[in-house]
């Protein structure tokens, strides 16, 4: 197990990252691994300190401004051209997506 | 590979096993926007044209709460006698599949807008009396739609085998709401009938609401079948099948039924039922193994950051309710007052799903009777024919009343508003507008009338000597050679006046 700059293990591996990475279809080189997965790292560290502190008399909370219903009227928008949206489709037929076969499932 | 599956008699099943049934709805609503975008939410639009940032998941975009679909969401609750939830958020439901390109979907988890509630339906019994059942209903809560994907190559249409599948996102984001009941238990042998008639009462509650338009046919009620047998009411639940996508009234009894059937052969040879996804078949009525569910999916839910709670106040829920329609035991008794129908009558409508049609109908103008009789015979017919619910055929209560006031006003037949209705199902205009392109007007004019009871009266010597001997029913055939000339297009009533004032 590799260990990062101050000698523990890192919360997350530089093959975890690759792995995470793959899944979301992001393709990363060999120099943004090495320079991402440290940082992820040190993010996720920083997050789990605060576990720490959380004591069980702190409830959890999901929001940090203390806002409820905000809601927008019932209101079309206009929003992409169907050309616009599939501008950054790696590939597209029929005006779609295309994406690759879904493996092991039915629907 | 073809394995046959055993199915056990419907009788011996019941006899044998009691059912327990649970049902999960999917409405999607009738806002005119997304859920969480200002993207127009309309039915057939060109692929990937109702679309943006938030919808298609792009970085940095963030939703925003469509109040509309809070406020339909609160009263399909009430209207299900739920309880109203103080405070509550929605989660986000992660998986990675490309029907959501977020890969996750904003769903509500374990804090639904509403919960708690019941409805009470009407089932028939063996005196053909309408018998109240309760169904207890679990949650409602909201979520958004996902994508539409095509599956193209592989021989079956479906996922397995496809060589790729192509995305649209139109669908994606569209407010829809889950409404989930408990456990069914105790419809015994009715389960079939009990399944159909909560799902019908669904969509005429929500079609009254005015939150949906509800047409299975679309996809803007979805109903999902869950389906256990177990030994006897006093034993635990068994494993329960899901059948998915179950898309007309029909077909959730048919379901039901199904997997009754099957799942009682299984028992009986002492196989086990797999918990797992069926698929419905509607053209072969039968139920297909689809995802096994041995290992529960792990969604790993999470309170969505990016969309502050949600706090009714109780004077806005008490302000909804007081938006209410009728319940829909207390609506329909009411109409079959107001209609003077009999029990069986009203059973008649209600199992057609032409209830709200009928209502409809009459309060565009039309006697209930006759609104019944064009519904039930004429229209039921065509929509059987076509394999589609009545309410999907493509013709308005209001042009079906049109087609009857045609021929109160003595305008047209019975024999040629049934052609106009062939001429609005086919999109050819309205009622009017059909009878005028076609020529079906019946012509009650005294001259071109006179011509042609002259005409019959002297091809037909016998039958008008019966006529002045004073038997006016032989003026039947008279008419009929009247009407054979004008090719169905006289004023009866008008031809026969004629005849007896020339014969008297
Ligand atoms: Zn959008």
């Amino acid at each position: 197990m590799p260990t990062d700059a101050h000698g523990h293990d890192p919360a997350i591996t530089r093959d975890e990252v690759a792995h995470l990475a793959h899944l979301a279809r992001i393709d990363l080189t060999e120099a943004e691994l090495d320079h991402l997965a440290p940082q992820l790292a040190e993010i996720l560290d920083s997050i789990a300190s605060i576990r720490e502190v959380a004591a069980d008399d702190i409830p959890p909370t999901s929001h940090s401004v203390p806002l409820t219903n905000v809601f927008r009227a019932d209101e079309v928008r206009p929003g992409l051209s169907a050309a616009d949206a599939l501008a950054g489709a790696p590939e597209c037929e029929q005006q779609r997506f295309r994406v690759p076969r879904i493996l092991g499932e039915e629907a | 590979m073809t394995t046959t599956t055993e199915l056990m008699p419907y009788d011996e099943a019941l006899a044998r096993f009691d059912p327990v049934l649970g049902l999960e709805v999917h409405v999607e609503l009738n806002t005119v926007s997304k859920m969480f975008c200002g993207c127009p939410t309309e039915f057939g639009a060109e692929p990937n044209t109702q679309v943006c940032p938030t919808c298609l998941g792009l970085p940095g975009a963030l939703p925003v709460l469509n109040g509309k679909a809070v406020e339909a969401a609160i009263r399909i609750g009430l209207a299900l006698n739920c309880s109203i939830a103080e405070w509550c958020r929605f989660a986000r439901k992660n998986y990675f599949y490309p029907d959501m390109p977020k890969n996750f979907q904003t769903s509500q988890y374990d804090e639904p807008i509403a919960f708690d509630g019941w409805t009470e339906v009407t089932v028939p019994n063996e005196d053909g009396d309408g018998e109240p059942f309760r169904v207890e209903i679990e949650r409602a809560h909201m979520e958004e739609d996902t994508g539409k994907s095509l599956h193209v190559g592989g021989s079956t249409g479906r996922i397995h085998g496809a060589d790729y599948s192509l995305l649209d996102y139109n669908r994606a984001g569209v407010p829809l709401i889950e409404i989930v009941t408990k456990p069914v238990e105790g419809a015994g042998e009715k389960a079939p009938e009990v399944a159909r008639a909560y799902v019908a009462q669904l969509r005429d509650l929500l079609l009254a609401l005015g939150v949906s338009d509800v047409r299975m046919e679309q996809g803007s009620l979805r109903c999902d079948v869950n389906l256990s047998l177990r030994p006897d009411p006093s034993a635990e639940l068994g494993t329960r099948s899901e059948t998915k996508n179950v898309n007309s009234l029909r077909s959730v009894e048919r379901a039901v039924r199904y997997e009754v059937t099957r799942q009682a052969a299984r028992l009986s040879a002492g196989d086990k039922v797999v918990q797992e996804t069926r698929h419905w078949h509607e053209d072969t009525g039968v139920t297909t193994s689809g995802r096994s569910k041995e290992q529960a999916e792990d969604y790993r839910y999470f309170p969505e950051p990016d969309l502050v709670p949600i706090a009714p106040s109780r004077e806005w829920v008490e302000e909804l309710r007081g938006t209410l329609p009728e319940p829909p035991r207390e609506h329909r008794a009411r109409l079959q007052a107001e209609w003077e129908f009999s029990e069986l009558e009203m059973r008649d409508v209600v199992g057609a799903g032409a209830l709200s049609s009928v209502e409809q109908t009459v309060a565009a103008g039309a006697s209930p009777q006759l609104a019944k009789k064009w519904w039930l015979s004429e229209l039921a017919r065509r929509a059987n024919e076509t394999g589609v619910e009545i309410t999907a055929l493509p013709i308005t209560p209001e042009q079906v009343a049109g087609v009857q006031a045609l021929v109160d006003a003595g305008r047209v037949n019975d024999k040629l508003a049934r052609q106009v209705f062939d001429g609005v199902l086919a999109g050819e205009g309205s009622p009017e507008e059909v009878v005028a392109a076609r020529g079906l007007e019946v012509v009650s004019d005294d001259s071109a009338l006179g011509a042609a009871v002259d005409r019959a009266i002297e091809a037909n010597p016998d039958i008008a000597a019966k006529i002045r001997d004073g038997k006016q029913a032989a003026a039947g055939a008279l008419i009929g050679a009247v009407m054979k000339e004008m090719r169905g297009q006289a004023d009866a009533a008008r031809v026969r006046e004629l005849i007896l004032e020339r014969l008297s």
